[in-house]
């Protein structure tokens, strides 16, 4: 047994017992309301899964409970103990994973794991019995020697857990587990957590962004801006959305995603996403499929729906997020139809192939999607087009160039924006927009024309004077677009802009690059958020450094294996994929070690 | 052209918001080469200004009571102990109660009144063998002139030969004088070095150094744009340590300003093209500050500041030539002390040239291409 939920007849009948409990923080001189009246119950055994946009206050509720953020009002309870008066009881009977687990990057699986148990006061005796558990569990066990600086995301988060797990906690609270992990390792991850709770009766809070995940739990808190919109079983809130789900086909030869913008745009729909070649739309009460002028057909609410509904009744997100963006001065057509061709491309760090003979072509105007797990070397492959790295074999060519070796007016055409914040965070919003027009070569009234532009479409005018560091991680992520947009470039290149995104912020993203798309922009985006390739036009799924599928949505999704009840979704086509992939190993040698050999 | 002098301006504009918009990073941009100057000022110094000294007087003649006398009103020395055994001079000076142990022997006045070589025996603490080395070249100096002083009122011959020192640019031997000179070069060396060596570092460790390099900048203009900044950072930091030694410590200035700039102005261009080139080379700002650490100590202990280059071992002195602060402090000197022109500074000045175009030029290379 992993979890240390033995002594069943000692235990509270509630684990966590929370009762109006309130939180204000103090930053700068703005008072922030990061708990507003919660209350939440968790009884032994079960899952409970705290779910809500950015700033919703489920961190701060996690570290509540943890006994480390001090209470203003109402009580905690948490295995018997008050919170507030005696958190080192709590604290040494749970075991709480932060969203940023404190890895030693330089020390090993194992020496990672010595220190924690070392730091808990594990016995060596209880350490013999404890590991190879916690190692079958993980599957770490290959890897003890290994740094963890080297291990792929989800292999740290595993880690991460196995640490957090060396001394049998009886209540687990996990912050965003899955953040930045792939799908494979998502789904390893969940089967870890279901299991402790399941078969060892572990009692689990599990604070997430990623709606599906929430399904899989037995209660699920929906807060946003610390107040608590609905507390049920997950098919509660999903009925929230009951009898206002619908699944509409576009067009012939009208992409999914453009029906789903049009629709957003409408004021009878609440929400709608591009799924599976159609669009998945929820109606606003009282309004029949037929104010949207389709006869779509009915489909069973998701609990994505009843939250979107619920934050939608909050007065909150649904399609008012806005997103919808016109260009000053759309990209011109250019002579060539293609925009990006990559043949034959060969990245090796040492011994290591990032990046094995990749090959691809995206036209003009396209939204084309670099999908893979943690290491798969999208990123790689992205830093050789914007020739940030030079290609150890292969050619390619962006906007007709390379641009490693063009001269620096061909990085004019192109914008990009990395993985994480690139900009200046010492510098203001303004001063930041300032610098980037000026090396793009604005200056005058053109570039105040410009940074106009830029802080109206991305509604960033308020916070000019807001110094980017201090802003919230979507507003970072629309500073860092205005930035790469600003000189009206012809591709725009975006390296997992999605990641860590809340619901609400992914929505507002993609309708942003719909609008671009609509206007002549090639977008190129790498992510991990399968269903985030509906949005595409074409999609190359990449794994190991090398291509295993590519094309249209429905034809990557058509080689997913057959589902029971119910049509494949991108995660499932994408799973099939690169498991079969990587269970022929004839073929060539593909690394399933889950290492990060270089810069991915 | 002029969009590449636009674009250089941008980036020189950002870098210094970026170092001067907090006003903690501007406190410690200018506060400390300030400070390290008033501490450096007062505490490095080989002048002596007390010696505290035990005397056992034998002859208690009027000769060696003027001697003492003599000694007691320098100024410097101050009669601590008069013990009556060797043993008791012996501890004051192993418990450092004295400096100096002086012992006049009893035939000390008749030998003089015979025109006879007379001797006064100096013991010196030695354990810091400069203030020892000092402390007893001023009982020389002493020694010399109470010889001359009573020959000349006792009728006796004078020495047949004495010397006459003139010290020139620093006639009273200001160690002061030589020191903060000096330190104009080596503080603001310190300084613009851990700035620039962070420079590119921090920007890569933050991601944000791809960011400008997919934004048309060319190598050669993000060069420029980093180097420009720490140049002009420098030149107040420098300006400052100069008047903190003018106007307070009262140096002379006897060199022109303009010779001044241009020496320091070539000088911190080696040493920025130096710390761009560490910068260019690490991937964090950890890797930045330990690699300019490593950098400055041999910078300084080679740059003739502290010791004589002269005095070095053949190979050492050999390594000096490639230490922009050897020429830096060289020039700075003679400008301060000697007033010399750019002409006779030309074998200082061309080093600093050569260093500076070649790291530079390094630098701006590695931007681009270090990982390959």
């Amino acid at each position: 047994m992993i979890a240390g939920g033995a002594d069943k007849t000692a235990a509270p009948p509630k684990v966590v017992s929370i009762r109006g409990v309130g939180k204000t923080f103090r930053r700068g001189g703005a008072r922030i309301r990061a708990l507003d009246n919660v209350s939440l119950d968790a009884d032994a055994g079960s899952l409970v899964a705290l779910v809500g946009p950015d700033g919703a206050g489920k961190t701060t509720l996690l570290r509540m409970i943890a006994g480390l953020v001090s209470i203003d009002t109402g009580s905690v309870a948490v295995l018997g103990f008050d919170a507030a008066r005696d958190p080192q009881s709590i604290q040494s009977r749970i075991g709480y994973m932060p969203q940023r687990f404190g890895l030693y990057e330089d020390l090993s699986v194992q020496e990672n794991m010595d220190l924690y148990a070392d730091l808990n006061g594990v016995t060596a005796a209880e350490r013999r019995e404890r590991y190879p558990r916690l190692m079958e569990m993980t599957d770490l066990g290959r890897f003890l020697d290994r740094p963890a600086g080297k291990l792929s995301g989800g292999m740290k988060q595993k880690l991460g857990l196995a640490c957090t797990l060396v001394r049998p906690p009886r209540l687990l609270l996990l912050d965003e587990p899955t953040v930045g992990v792939d799908p494979l390792s998502r789904r390893e991850l969940w089967e870890i957590i279901l299991h402790l709770v399941r078969d060892d009766k572990l009692t689990a809070i599990v604070s997430t962004a990623a709606l599906d995940e929430a399904e899989r739990c037995d209660r699920a808190l929906l807060m946003h801006l610390g107040k608590v919109l609905s507390e049920g079983s997950p098919e509660a809130i999903a009925g929230r959305a009951e009898g206002r789900v619908f699944l509409a086909d576009p067009g012939p030869d009208e992409p999914a995603r453009r029906l789903q913008s049009r629709l957003l745009d409408d004021d009878a729909v609440l929400d709608a996403v591009p799924e599976g070649g159609q669009v998945h739309l929820v109606m606003r009460q009282g309004c029949g499929p037929a104010a949207v002028g389709l006869s779509p057909e009915p489909a069973l609410p998701r609990f994505e729906d009843g939250f979107m509904t619920l934050l939608h009744e909050a007065g909150a997100g649904g399609h008012a997020a806005g997103g919808a963006m016109t260009l000053a001065r759309p990209p011109e057509k250019g002579a060539d139809d293609v925009a990006i061709e990559v043949s034959d491309l060969v990245k090796t760090f040492g011994d290591f192939v990032a990046v094995d003979h990749v090959s691809f072509r995206v036209r003009r105007g396209e939204i084309f999607g670099l999908l893979g797990p943690n290491g798969a070397g999208k990123t790689t492959t992205f830093r050789m087009l914007c020739g940030l790295l030079a290609a150890s074999g292969g050619t390619l060519r962006v906007a007709g160039e390379d641009l490693r070796v063009a001269g620096a007016s061909a990085r004019q055409k192109v914008g990009y924006v990395a993985q994480k914040f690139a900009l200046y965070s010492q510098l203001s919003v303004r001063e930041n927009l300032d610098f980037y027009a000026s090396a793009y070569g604005l200056s005058g009234r053109a570039r105040r024309d410009r940074i106009e532009w830029a802080m109206t479409q991305f509604e960033l005018t308020e916070l000019a004077r807001v110094v980017s560091g201090q802003l919230p991680g979507g507003f970072k992520q629309r500073l860092s677009m205005a930035a790469a947009l600003m000189h009206g470039p012809e591709i725009l290149f975006l390296d997992e802009p999605t990641s860590g995104a809340d619901p609400l912020a992914r929505r507002e993203f993609w309708r942003r690059i719909t609008a671009l798309s609509d206007q002549g922009v090639t977008v190129i985006v790498t992510t991990h958020f399968m269903e985030e390739a509906e949005y595409c036009d074409h999609a190359v799924i990449q794994d190991a450094g090398r291509i295993l599928a590519k094309g249209t949505p429905a034809e990557i999704r058509a080689r997913a294996r057959a589902q029971p009840g119910g049509r494949p979704t991108m995660e499932d086509a994408f799973i099939a994929i690169v498991e079969e992939a990587r269970a022929r190993p004839h073929e060539k040698p593909v690394d399933k070690s889950g290492v990060r050999g270089g810069p991915s | 052209m002029l969009a590449s002098l636009l674009r250089i301006l941008a980036l020189t504009r950002k870098e210094l918001l970026a170092v001067l918009k907090e006003k903690r990073s501007r406190v410690s941009l200018f506060a400390p080469p300030i400070v390290q100057c008033l501490l450096f000022g007062y505490a490095a110094t080989y002048d002596i200004s007390y010696v505290p000294y035990a005397v056992i007087d034998r002859d208690h003649s009027a000769a060696s009571r003027e001697f003492l006398a003599r000694l007691d009103g320098s100024g410097v020395f101050e009669r601590i102990a008069e013990p009556a055994r060797i043993d008791d001079l012996k501890t004051a000076i192993d418990t450092r109660k004295v400096l100096v142990a002086i012992i006049i022997d009893g035939d000390f006045e008749r030998r003089l009144s015979l025109g006879e070589p007379a001797a006064v025996q100096v013991i010196a603490d030695s354990r810091n063998s400069n203030t020892a080395g000092t402390a007893s070249r001023y009982v020389n100096e002493i020694v010399a002139g109470f010889g001359e002083t009573w020959a000349a009122g006792h009728g006796a011959r004078p020495r047949p030969v004495r010397s006459e020192v003139h010290a020139w640019y620093n006639p009273n031997f200001e160690s002061r004088w030589q020191f903060i000179p000096g330190m104009i070069a080596t503080l603001t060396m310190l300084q613009t070095l851990l700035l620039t060596s962070m420079s590119v570092a921090r920007e890569r460790e933050q991601g944000t150094f791809d960011q400008l390099l997919v934004t048309p900048f060319r190598p050669l203009e993000i060069m420029a744009g980093k180097a420009i900044p720490p140049i002009l950072i420098g030149i107040v930091q420098a300006t400052l340590v100069m008047l903190v030694g003018r106007f307070w410590f009262n140096v002379p200035f006897s060199g022109s300003v303009m010779t001044l700039y241009t020496g320091l102005g070539l000088f911190l261009l080696a040493s920025i093209g130096i710390g761009l080139l560490v910068s260019s080379l690490v991937s964090t700002m950890q890797q930045a500050m330990l690699f300019t650490f490593v950098l400055l100590m041999p910078f300084v202990l080679l740059s003739g500041l502290t010791t004589p280059i002269a005095n070095m071992p053949y190979a050492l002195q050999q390594l000096t030539f490639g230490n922009p602060l050897r020429y830096a402090v060289e020039i700075v000197q003679r400008i301060f002390l000697e007033g010399v022109g750019l002409d006779r500074l030309l074998p200082d000045l061309w080093p600093l040239a050569v260093m500076g175009v070649l790291s530079l030029a390094a630098a701006s290379w590695l931007f681009r291409h270090r990982f390959e």
